[in-house]
């Protein structure tokens, strides 16, 4: 529907405000607000992603190369985790909280009532375009709203599949998707909605907040950072490269919000990770030998000859990356790479095809901390690796920028983990692993400062499309008398022992004694 | 005045004490609510005159609406701060062995909480209770049309409290227009609908995450009561709550009364007896009911009235004194619905009286109009009741009283629409000014071997098997047994 549309007249401000009366109209009468109405809607999300797999996984690969498994995982498994959680515990979200009441308000009962905030717009991003955009309207529906996704244009057969899909599933008197780039998106953002979900960068966030502003809107902005990974020494190299290298390029070749950005550790350990040019090979063999000498001979190079395992040794024809979305994207990382103060410290890859919009796993050592590529978010294949003389000194470079949308540390030391996840501000932290945090239902996701406003996932999807309403119940029975004029002294002191909840003072203020 | 140089030092000091770590152990939280309480019973004369001295206020209703429930707040966070500060485990499917999940509450870092004038202490200090709870350091911005209690909270807020984490920024619209610019983590803003798009629109530019609590025509629906105890404790709740908070200068208090038309007389009479009662044959002169904090707001309720139309309307009171601001407790009958009376926030002791035939057309009533702050409803239908809860949307609904809501430490006090956003009281309050960490620890000891790439057909079924928590499907796959699912 919205799709054919789309081909006859330009959406514009008229459109959009047409949209949103029609939609509005349709939360009025009451549809929306019905378990039998989100129950069906979450089984439609549910069975279009298994009907249609395999189309989801070919708009995938032709919108950005992304790996089969990749698709399949990370998109379409995910977002049928996030259905058939919000169906099981539908009932249990929906109903109100009983909570208790306490001497200042007897006798009284009160719960809170989770009701839809009304008509949403959910904006989601390119790299993740199905998840991102679905995710979300899980959250939407299940909380009673009627929704409308703008997915990102930057994923052009995956936003035709999202309209096409959407509009053959779904109630589309509540839930339409509208297709389109900067014209369209203004068009909708200047409208009045009840909340409004946008994933991308901080950039864009903040028009969004801008225009949220002029009605009110309140708002989950889901943005990014600069992802830090802190390796320790003493752990087992070869999982936590692994796990590092799958959280990087295993997620859509490194553009993913909580892909690891950059690695910190310590000039004793970088050796390690990977193979120095021969100078300082010798100086740091020296400085090993002091250390560690033995593992140092037998574990160099892991996160090296861990990425030739899983990529082989031609990583551009690799058909388990992503490519590079666009030649925007590739023209923007490859100026990272060919920066002047940073072209000199590749120590492997940073090889690229721009035919076929690909750069090779690409790994840097020491970067100068004012470069370019240390001073935006990568989202892409490169990984610098910063060193450092002593690890602490890691938590001061990451709490001098800005707060991440996720942190992650390699260790077995109990302190040092203790004092990361107490001193490290980020949006979520994983000790020993990456990007995992995103499956766990139970664990809010979402930024704190550049990295975004509110979270979701789970409940916390739920709760971030509802309006959380006190209700409290009153008798006629109590106290009316003590608390409106004619004021007296005895009054103030009833009062005086009410307010402190001290049944002691209740009984002597009414027996007159102070 | 501070110029504004200096105020981006002091912020930049009050970082670096932040960054240092001074405000996150629970002792030094304890001991500023502590320092809190300490204010509230110390303090108590000094406040009470700055209220008359600004507003009017009768002590008794000073304690009832402002002091008396700070104190209760920061007695009620001093209890729970251990709790709130503990992290919450996060329950794992068993696929996620010697894996643990937990949500910290960390403090966002340097906040802004901007109040306002009808109840200086109550909206400054109920704000400072949660952000100091949380762990941050704060500026306040008291209203500067309460001139005496914005002064009385610079003065006396360093004593009691850490003054390198707590600041109080005294000054008009200028000064918080300045402040609104910086870089916050967090703004709490009390007001009005209008200057809060400024506030956001300002966050905007730095992604600071906003509360904004505003207020509303809200409605108070009587419906018919057939006990005559009911019906006179119902007037009472309306009466009182309406004249004696403020004088009706209250975001929660009610704007006006829906009734059936043929109640309304009864109605009336009521409330004219339960006035009397209540402030006496001459309301000034009782000096139980606030006056209009200035001249602005005075004319502004006197030109409401000026409407002839609303004016004709009027069946009680609307005797107005401009030399001591005060207006006396008045009720119009069916004033029309057009006139700015009630098109605006009245916020002041004008009280509309607004007839239908049935009780039940109230609810399309409140639904034509903005979402208010507060719903209250007397009734003994309980299918009235549920459909006012469910049918209606506003910040919250009270059965059977008014105002009260504000005093429940455990639920959230907070608008919808245009009555505001996010909400605080409470632990509310304390998740206002945190940021919930979601924290995940694994072990290097279990992984799936079929994590990693290359990718085959093979490691994606083990994938679906693990994503369905189908253990006994991983089993046979790994042995083989289960093929590959075809594309």
């Amino acid at each position: 529907m919205a799709g054919e549309d789309k081909k006859q007249q330009p959406f514009d401000s008229k459109a959009a405000s047409s949209l949103v009366a029609e939609l509005r109209g349709a939360f009025a009468s009451g549809t929306t607000r019905s378990y039998q109405w989100r129950e069906s809607q979450l089984r439609g999300l549910l069975r279009m992603t298994d009907e249609h797999e395999q189309d989801i996984v070919a708009a995938l690969r032709s919108d950005l190369g992304k790996p089969e498994l990749e698709s399949v995982l990370y998109e379409a498994a995910m977002l049928r985790n996030s259905c058939k959680f919000a169906l099981k515990e539908l009932q249990r979200w929906m109903m109100p909280e009983k909570v208790k009441t306490s001497l200042t308000t007897f006798p009284s009962s009160a719960e809170i009532v989770s009701e839809p905030l009304g008509v949403v717009l959910i904006i989601s991003a390119w790299n993740y375009p199905y998840l991102l955009s679905l995710d979300p309207v899980v959250g939407a529906i299940a909380a009673g709203n009627a929704v409308v996704l703008k997915p990102s244009e930057i994923a052009p057969a995956t936003s035709a599949l999202l309209a096409k899909l959407l509009g053959e599933y779904m109630d589309s008197s509540s839930i339409r998707v509208v297709e389109g780039a900067v014209p369209e998106t203004t068009a909708l953002l200047e409208q009045k909605w009840d909340k409004i979900f946008y994933t991308g960068n901080g950039r864009v966030g903040r028009i969004v907040m801008a225009a949220a502003a002029k009605h009110l809107t309140p708002v989950v902005l889901e943005l990014g950072g600069k992802s830090p990974v802190v390796v320790d020494s003493g752990i087992n190299l070869q999982i936590a490269c692994r796990r590092i290298i799958v959280g990087k390029w295993g997620n859509n070749n490194g553009q993913a919000c909580i892909a690891s950005d950059y690695i910190i550790t310590t000039k004793d350990l970088a050796p390690k990770l990977v193979r120095l040019p021969y100078p300082h090979v010798l100086v740091f063999s020296l400085y090993g030998v002091v250390s560690c000498t033995l593992p140092y001979l037998f574990q160099v190079d892991v996160l090296k000859n861990e990425l030739e395992t899983f990529y082989g040794k031609n990583p551009l024809e690799s058909k388990d990356l992503s490519r590079i979305v666009n030649s925007d994207h590739f023209t923007r990382l490859t100026k990272l790479l060919d920066e002047d103060k940073v072209s000199k410290k590749v120590v492997y890859g940073g090889e690229r095809d721009p035919t076929k919009l690909q750069i090779a796993p690409t790994i840097l050592l020491d970067v100068p901390r004012d470069s370019l590529i240390m001073n935006e978010e990568i989202f892409g294949p490169l990984l610098p690796i910063l060193t450092v003389d002593k690890l602490e000194e890691s938590f001061d470079i990451i709490n001098s920028g800005a707060k991440p949308l996720a942190a992650y540390i390699f260790t077995n030391d109990k302190k040092l983990k203790e004092h990361f996840v107490n001193n490290v501000s980020a949006g979520g932290l994983v000790v020993n692993d990456t990007t995992v945090h995103l499956a766990v239902h139970a664990l809010p996701f979402g930024g704190v400062g550049e990295s975004g406003i509110g979270a979701y996932h789970g409940k916390f999807s739920f709760d971030a499309f509802s309006h959380k309403k006190a209700v409290v119940y009153r008798s006629f029975m109590g106290d009316a008398a003590i608390r409106y004029p004619p004021y007296t002294n005895g009054k103030l002191r009833l009062m005086k022992a009410l307010l402190g909840g001290s049944i002691l003072g209740i009984l002597r203020a009414l027996f007159g004694r102070s | 005045m501070e110029t504004r140089g200096d105020l981006e030092v002091q912020l930049k000091g009050m970082r670096e004490y932040y960054r240092g770590g001074n405000t996150r152990g629970a002792s030094w939280r304890k001991s500023q609510l502590r320092g809190l309480c300490r204010l509230l019973e110390e303090r108590e004369a000094e406040m009470n005159a700055a209220l008359e001295f600004d507003l009017g206020k009768h002590p008794v209703e000073a304690y009832r609406d402002e002091i008396g429930g700070l104190i209760k707040s920061a007695n009620y966070a001093l209890g729970c701060l251990k709790g709130w500060m503990s992290a919450k485990k996060a329950k794992l499917p068993l696929a996620a062995a010697l894996t643990t999940a937990e949500i910290i509450p960390e403090p966002l870092g340097l906040v802004l909480i901007i109040s306002s004038w009808n109840f200086p202490f109550g909206l400054s200090l109920e704000p400072l209770i949660g952000a100091l709870a949380a762990g941050n350091v704060v500026v306040l911005k008291p209203s500067e049309v309460a001139p005496r209690c914005s002064s009385l909270l610079a003065n006396v807020l360093p004593a009691y409290l850490d003054p390198k984490a707590i600041k109080v920024v005294e000054g008009g619209p200028a000064v918080s227009e300045q402040l609104v610019k910086q870089k916050w983590d967090k703004i709490l803003f009390t007001g009005s609908a209008r200057v809060g798009r400024i506030v956001m629109a300002a966050a905007a530019n730095h992604l600071t995450p906003v509360t904004l609590e505003f207020g509303g025509k809200c409605p108070a629906v009587l419906d018919s009561l057939s006990s005559s105890w009911d019906r006179e404790v119902a007037v009472q709740r309306i009466v009182g709550s309406k004249f004696s908070a403020c004088a009706g200068q209250a975001c929660i208090a009610i704007d006006y009364v829906i009734v059936e038309k043929k109640f309304s007389s009864t109605l009336l009479e009521l409330m004219k007896v339960r006035i009397g009662k209540m402030l006496g044959e001459n309301p000034r002169e009782s000096r139980s009911m606030a006056r209009i904090v200035n001249k602005h707001h005075f004319l502004r309720l006197k030109t409401l009235l000026e409407d002839p139309n609303v004016k004709a309307s009027i069946v009680y009171g609307g005797s107005m004194d401009e030399k001591s601001l005060f207006i006396e407790p008045t009720i119009l009958l069916d004033p029309p619905l057009e006139s700015d009376l009630m098109q605006d926030e009245i916020f002041g002791p004008l009280l509309p009286i607004i007839t239908l035939k049935k009780i039940e057309d109230s609810i399309n009533f409140i639904n034509s109009r903005p979402k208010p702050l507060a719903l209250y409803v007397f009734t003994h239908n309980d299918s009235l009741r549920k459909r006012m809860v469910a049918e209606t949307s506003s910040g919250s609904v009270t059965f059977n009283d008014a105002m009260i809501q504000y005093m429940a430490d455990t639920l959230p006090f907070g608008g919808i629409g245009e009555s505001g956003m996010g909400n605080y009281h409470g632990k509310f309050s304390f998740d206002t000014f945190s940021h919930h960490k979601a924290v995940l620890r694994r072990s290097f000891l279990v992984d799936f071997w079929f994590r990693f790439p290359p990718w085959n057909d093979h490691k994606l079924q083990l994938f679906r098997s693990v994503y369905l928590f189908d253990y006994l499907g991983m089993l046979l796959t790994v042995l083989g047994l289960k093929k590959s699912k075809q594309g």
